[in-house]
């Protein structure tokens, strides 16, 4: 592969969040993307991306479908050039150098393996693209490795057509894994897969990560596959990215509405600002109630906001709360129940705020004593846990 | 009713055509061949090698068909391969719509009417004079076997063109990236990628053109002007003209036979060269 010719910038930066391998690890840039920014004629797809991608990590990008999580991946692979803005590898602004010549590999979404090449062949075409080519036996020796390495020892002679959609998608890890790349970018590998292979994946392709080292970039639009796997997540939306941080940030802190409910689950009540005390808010609904919540970001008043609760931080009770007992408490009537093991998930209506989720786990329910659809309840929680954020 | 009568029942049509239309033609002709010529012309029945003995007599014409049918291939598939490719990745599909018409057009017009095109443009008043007015020196093209491999690759490019083209617009353009991510540049990504996916076009159009070349007699008659003939040629020559339907059948039996050999080796070359791919359509 023709290298770039790079030197590396060995900056002490601060520590990437989440539990990397080796946390005393100075974070090393492996690649950046300032301002970068691309047109396709009058769609902008991608719009202004700020991000600075750490050796070893596992970054993803979550976003719904057609908010450019895949065109910022391909300006990654070299497969776009962007409109403005800078993408950079080691360092180096690589703009217009072609993908040929990044030392970054991609997992494609339906694969692309070659049909007309073998297994072995397959995995082998990156190495046998170098030069000087490197000798056979080398060769053969790296994709016998590397065949074990993604558990398939023995599948080398086998024909694209004759493996199932899992084995495909592991021959095409193995097929970038055997260049050790600078970064591995993978546009939706699991978006074929069935439910249960997928999660089987999420999980080998997580520890193979941990185990190699290799600094992986992964695309999806499932928040939970985004959140089990990644040390930190981009949030996307409409060509912009909202919010990065790790998984535990995200959904702890998330800056905006859009982000608390494309992470995890959440229950929301509009209103006005009313006041500030320090970090405590005081929301104004819009039939006149006063709710308090914690601030998220920067909060004026009058601004519009959210309240964001998060379904397991609310409580059900029969009877009517304390002030002690609770920050906040509603009376609800009881819709549904879902029965999901360890919680048991409640839909409940309040009178003014529409529906809300309610999640509670095994031991609280049986003390409280289970509730009916149709049984009338009070619905209470923390001031402490409800969030307040923006509005979009 | 049981699925297998059923299949038997719908096959019928084709089964019998293929019986009356195919088979039984070639089963006379065989027949033929070890005949005789009546005194009048036509056939006479008798078991006699005579007319296979006689084949040197048309030596010129099996040389001409087995020389310029696979010439005439090569050169057809060498225009068609970058044409095919140019419509195929290289144009905006508006533009694919109204090259493709302008390969097909030609192929609503007769060859006939075609191959007189040619006669002028080869012909004393066309090119020739072109070329001696350039004082390049005088040059008879018209009837000369470079004129029917000219009329042959005219003739035949739309034929060569569209397999090919259709295979590699079926192509995955994403094998042409994954190529590239994986450190491959773009003319190396042709040979490795490219080529050998639209092997089946180039396979299908080489026989199909290969297969009626050996047939062909218009083209040759038209621009070969009397001089290079093809075996199709020295048929139309012995059944219409001389009347010798024994030595005629002699020689069409001797072209199928050629072609059957020809056509086996190519296919498992082919074959072999796709290394058993069971995806590559031949025809
Ligand atoms: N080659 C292109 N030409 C024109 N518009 C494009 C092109 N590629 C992408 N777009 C547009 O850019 C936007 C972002 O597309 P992109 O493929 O990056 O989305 P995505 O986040 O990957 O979506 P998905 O989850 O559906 O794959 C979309 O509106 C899309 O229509
Ligand atoms: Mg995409």
């Amino acid at each position: 592969m023709g290298y770039i010719h790079v030197s590396m910038d060995i900056d002490r930066l601060e520590q990437f969040t989440a539990e990397s391998p080796d946390p005393d690890a100075p974070a090393i840039r492996i690649a950046e993307m300032r301002g970068a920014t691309k047109r396709y004629g009058d769609v902008l797809a991608a719009d202004n991306l700020n991000l600075t991608i750490f050796k070893g990590e596992f970054l993803s990008f979550l976003g719904p479908s057609g908010c450019g999580k895949t065109t910022a991946l391909r300006m990654l692979a070299g497969f776009e050039e962007p409109t403005s803005g800078d993408i950079l590898l080691d360092g180096e602004v690589v703009n217009s150098v072609p993908a040929h010549r990044r030392p970054v590999n991609m997992v494609f979404q339906h694969y692309a393996l070659f049909p007309h090449l073998n297994v072995a062949d397959n995995i082998s075409y990156g190495l046998r693209q170098q030069r000087p080519k490197p000798p056979k036996d080398q060769i053969d020796d790296a994709v016998r490795q590397t065949l074990e390495t993604v558990r398939m020892p023995g599948f080398g002679p086998r024909r694209i057509w004759e493996m199932s959609g899992g084995q495909q998608q592991r021959v095409a890890l193995a097929r970038a894994l055997i260049n050790q790349p600078k970064l591995l970018l993978l546009d939706e590998p699991m978006a074929a897969l069935d439910r249960k292979l997928r999660r089987d994946m999420q999980i080998e392709l997580q520890s193979l990560q941990r185990k190699l080292g290799i600094t992986f970039v992964l695309v999806t639009h499932d928040q939970e596959e985004a959140l089990s796997m990644s040390d930190r997540i981009a949030i996307m939306r409409g060509g912009r990215i909202v919010q990065i941080g790790s998984p535990r940030d995200l959904y702890d802190r998330p800056n905006s509405r859009y982000v608390a409910d494309f992470v995890g689950k959440s229950n929301f009540i509009d209103g006005v600002v009313a006041e500030i005390d320090g970090p405590k808010i005081a929301l104004k609904t819009p039939d006149g109630q006063k709710l308090q919540g914690m601030a998220v970001g920067q909060l004026a008043k009058g601004d519009a906001a959210t309240i964001s609760l998060r379904p397991e931080q609310c409580s059900l009770a029969r009877k009517q709360p304390s002030n002690t007992q609770a920050g906040m408490r509603l009376p609800v009537k009881i819709i549904n129940r879902i029965f999901l093991g360890e919680h048991t998930e409640y839909l409940v209506k309040t009178e003014n705020f529409g529906d809300f989720l309610v999640l509670v786990p095994r031991q609280a329910e049986t003390a409280e004593g289970r509730f009916e659809p149709g049984d009338d309840a009070w619905l209470y929680w923390q001031t402490s846990s409800a969030l307040v954020l923006q509005a979009d | 009713m049981q699925p297998r009568v059923k299949t038997w029942l719908f096959l019928m049509p084709a089964g019998l055509w293929f019986l009356t239309m195919l088979v039984l033609p070639l089963v006379v002709v065989f027949i033929f061949s070890f005949g005789e010529r009546g005194a009048a012309g036509g056939y006479v029945p008798a078991f006699t090698l005579d007319q296979y003995a006689n084949l040197p007599a048309r030596w010129a014409a099996f040389r001409n068909t087995l020389t310029l049918a696979p010439i005439g291939t090569v050169v057809c598939l060498l225009i068609a391969y970058p044409l095919a490719y140019f419509l195929a990745l290289r144009t905006t599909p508006k533009w694919r719509t109204l090259l493709l018409i302008l390969v097909i057009v030609p192929f609503w017009t007769s060859i006939l009417i075609r191959s007189y095109a040619w006669i002028f443009i080869l012909g004393g008043r066309g090119l020739p004079t072109l070329i001696s007015a350039l004082g390049l020196g005088d040059v008879q093209l018209i009837n000369t076997p470079f004129a029917v491999l000219v009329g042959i690759v005219y003739g035949y490019l739309p034929l060569m063109v569209f397999p090919i083209f259709v295979s590699l617009e079926r192509l995955d353009k994403r094998l042409l990236e994954a190529s590239s991510d994986l450190g491959c540049p773009p003319w190396r990504s042709f040979l490795n990628v490219t080529l050998p996916l639209s092997m089946p076009g180039v396979a299908t159009g080489c026989m199909l053109v290969f297969i009626l070349l050996m047939g062909e007699f218009l083209i040759p008659a038209i621009l070969g002007g009397g001089k290079v003939f093809f075996v199709g040629n020295a048929l139309v020559d012995l059944f219409l003209q001389s009347r010798n339907w024994a030595y005629g059948s002699a020689v069409a039996v001797t072209l199928v036979a050629i072609m059957l050999v020809t056509v086996t080796a190519y296919m498992r070359f082919t074959r072999r060269w796709a290394g058993g791919r069971d995806d590559v359509s031949l025809m």
